[in-house]
């Protein structure tokens, strides 16, 4: 059991930070139906500001990760005006545009900032070693792991205690109700891919420093959100936390547990998931 | 395009040919002007517009989005592989056991996959696309992992006839294998698309008029899966080498979005769409090395707002305007003067 301690709190950790990448993704299609498959371009994007600007300081780390979280937040108002013009068309034109949109970021991400791994310099508190029930553990994933614990809470305080978090699952229920309490549905949806896009940006800062960023990161962290919002049901924040959590610890006890199967473990498990589930996806039906 | 075929007896059946005689022109005078590169560039890109088509006839005819045609594409190549790699270099030998192979593959896939739609079918065809990736890179004995197979001996059409090595000669060959297998489905649609149409349109009423709605979309996803199946004979044909990479998720990509830019319900537009997209990929993107992303998602940006409806529509759409313009020009009609007595 000893064993698994240290790659548990990993899975934890990591699904942690994933859910925060995925819980806007699934707003965004359980609001507002917009298929999102830029989502890993903007996560990438945060960990490429973070890395860069990141110097080994406190206020420099502070900067890194509101750099990160308004830049994800400009490219999700572009995404939503971007998508706003494709509104009864389907989600296949959605995939096209928002596919295009991630090839051209990517490339300019590329262009910028080249195709090295990158990570960013932290605070020597930070970039330290402690010891948890007798096993050394890195400070940054501790801190990574608290810093997400804090963002889900807040999370779903403001989706549960506030009225604009209201309004949004209110339009993941039942846009037309929404309209007729005389708010508009779409400025909802628009709120909802610009908070989508700061949370994938701020999720790309937190994972940086313990995976690093690079041409893969984008591809990688958008096929595992689409996992967790698939799993967890489209529209779902807390179905998406329990999948995130799920899809953490499939990533590190799973791989390590059963080697020989491990790339087919996460797909594998999603299928087998999605072929055995009695209840439809919210959504579905549209 | 026309869809159905009828033998031509009259101007207007002959009319109906054009478009399917149109592109084995182009790949004629192709050959016939150009040097070797040009004709082994499109020669290359015309297994991917098989695969679209393949694509392109699940996602119309079936109502099931999907990545998962890779599978069967994947399944077809790698069995001509063999079979050339094994000495039976017969073209049309390896063609039909490529199409068995990818529709037996397709059929089992199947059984999982058109139980479901929308999402589901797309997240769970993602899946059968990035396994299909890992499979293929595991199972050395039968792909040669992820060095790939290489080395492939070139098809011969008929007994005793030489191999295909030629650029030209391939290129023709590839155009008709490709034109025939998108023919022969627009025949098989055509034929029963009253039925699909009901079927996509009104699932529920259709099984409660009594028609085996799952039953029908297996058949179309294993119909489509011999296509896909025929698209990666002509793979290992055009290539003669295969590795993981070539089967992967953005192969299924590139085929379910060239299927969306050719137009939702047409699967020749999408074989149209699917060579423009490696037009861009691999011919425009080569003065730009490094830089065929950027090219490709301004393509995929542009397609969805300058072609809503697909290339497909892109007739339809200029009648229309033409009508529009017309009917802005033409002069108000004089209002009638009307005779009061006093």
């Amino acid at each position: 059991m000893d064993t698994y301690l240290i790659p548990g709190l990993d899975g934890i950790a990591y699904g942690l930070l994933l859910a925060i990448a995925a819980a806007g993704l699934t707003l965004a299609f359980g609001a507002g139906g917009v298929l999102n498959l830029a989502h890993g371009t903007l996560i990438a994007a945060g960990g490429y500001v973070a890395a860069t600007t990141s110097t080994g300081t406190w206020p420099s780390l502070a900067a890194a990760v509101t750099a990160a979280t308004a830049l994800g937040a400009a490219g999700g108002g572009v995404l939503a005006a971007a998508t706003a013009r494709l509104r009864g068309r389907g989600h296949l034109d959605q995939a096209l545009l928002t596919f295009g949109i991630a090839l051209i970021g990517a490339d300019l991400l590329t262009t910028v900032f080249g195709a090295d791994i990158r990570r960013p310099r932290l605070p020597a508190a930070l970039d330290t070693t402690l010891t948890i029930a007798g096993h050394p553990y890195p400070a940054d994933r501790l801190a990574a792991l608290t810093a997400a614990v804090i963002i889900t809470t807040i999370g779903y305080a403001v989706l549960h205690r506030t009225r604009a978090g209201r309004l949004i699952r209110a339009t993941v229920d039942d846009r037309h109700m929404v309209a007729g309490i005389g708010v508009d549905p779409r400025t909802v949806d628009t709120t909802v891919l610009i908070a989508s896009g700061a949370l994938a940006g701020l999720a790309g800062a937190l994972c940086t420093p313990i995976l690093g960023v690079g041409p893969a990161t984008a591809p990688t962290t958008l096929l595992l959100s689409l996992v967790i919002v698939v799993c967890g049901g489209l529209g779902s924040v807390p179905g998406a936390m329990v999948a995130a959590t799920g899809v953490g610890l499939i990533q590190t006890i799973g791989v390590i547990t059963i080697p020989a199967l491990a790339p087919y473990l996460l797909l594998g498990a999603m299928a087998l998931l999605l072929l055995t589930r009695r209840r439809p996806l919210p959504g579905m039906s549209g | 395009m026309t869809a159905r075929l009828p033998l031509p007896h009259s101007w207007d059946d002959l009319r109906r040919w054009v478009p399917w005689l149109l592109p084995l022109g182009a790949a004629t005078t192709l050959a016939a002007a150009s040097d070797g590169y040009w004709p082994a560039t499109v020669a290359r890109m015309l297994p991917l517009a098989l695969l679209a088509v393949s694509v392109a006839t699940v996602t119309s005819a079936a109502g099931l989005p999907t990545l998962g045609q890779v599978a069967p594409y994947a399944a077809g190549a790698y069995t001509t592989a063999r079979l050339a790699l094994a000495g039976h270099t017969l073209a049309p030998v390896q063609l039909v056991a490529a199409a068995l192979v990818g529709a037996v593959t397709a059929g089992l896939l199947g059984m999982l996959l058109v139980r479901h739609r929308t999402t589901v079918v797309l997240m769970l065809s993602l899946a059968v696309a990035e396994l299909t990736t890992i499979t293929a890179a595991r199972w050395r004995t039968v792909s040669g992992g992820t060095d790939g197979l290489a080395g492939i001996p070139a098809p011969r059409l008929l007994p005793g006839t030489p191999a295909l090595t030629g650029d030209r000669p391939m290129l023709l060959y590839a155009t008709a294998v490709t034109v025939a297998a998108t023919a022969a489905t627009m025949q098989v649609l055509y034929r029963h698309h009253l039925l699909l149409t009901a079927v996509r349109g009104n699932e529920s009423r259709a099984a409660a008029s009594g028609h085996p709605v799952t039953t029908y979309l297996w058949l179309v996803h294993t119909g489509a899966g011999a296509i896909a199946g025929t698209a990666g004979a002509l793979l290992i044909h055009t290539h003669r080498w295969i590795t993981p990479a070539d089967v992967g998720f953005d192969t299924a990509a590139l085929a379910l979005l060239a299927a969306v830019i050719g137009g939702a319900h047409s699967p020749p537009g999408a074989a149209v769409a699917a060579v423009l997209v490696l037009g861009v990929r691999d011919v425009a993107a080569a003065d730009w090395p490094g830089h065929a992303p950027l090219l490709l998602g301004a393509l995929f940006v542009a397609a969805v707002y300058l072609l809503p409806g697909g290339l497909t529509a892109v007739p339809t759409r200029l009648r229309t305007e033409i009508r529009r313009v017309r009917a802005t020009r033409r002069p108000e009609p004089l209002p009638a003067v009307s005779r009061r007595t006093p």
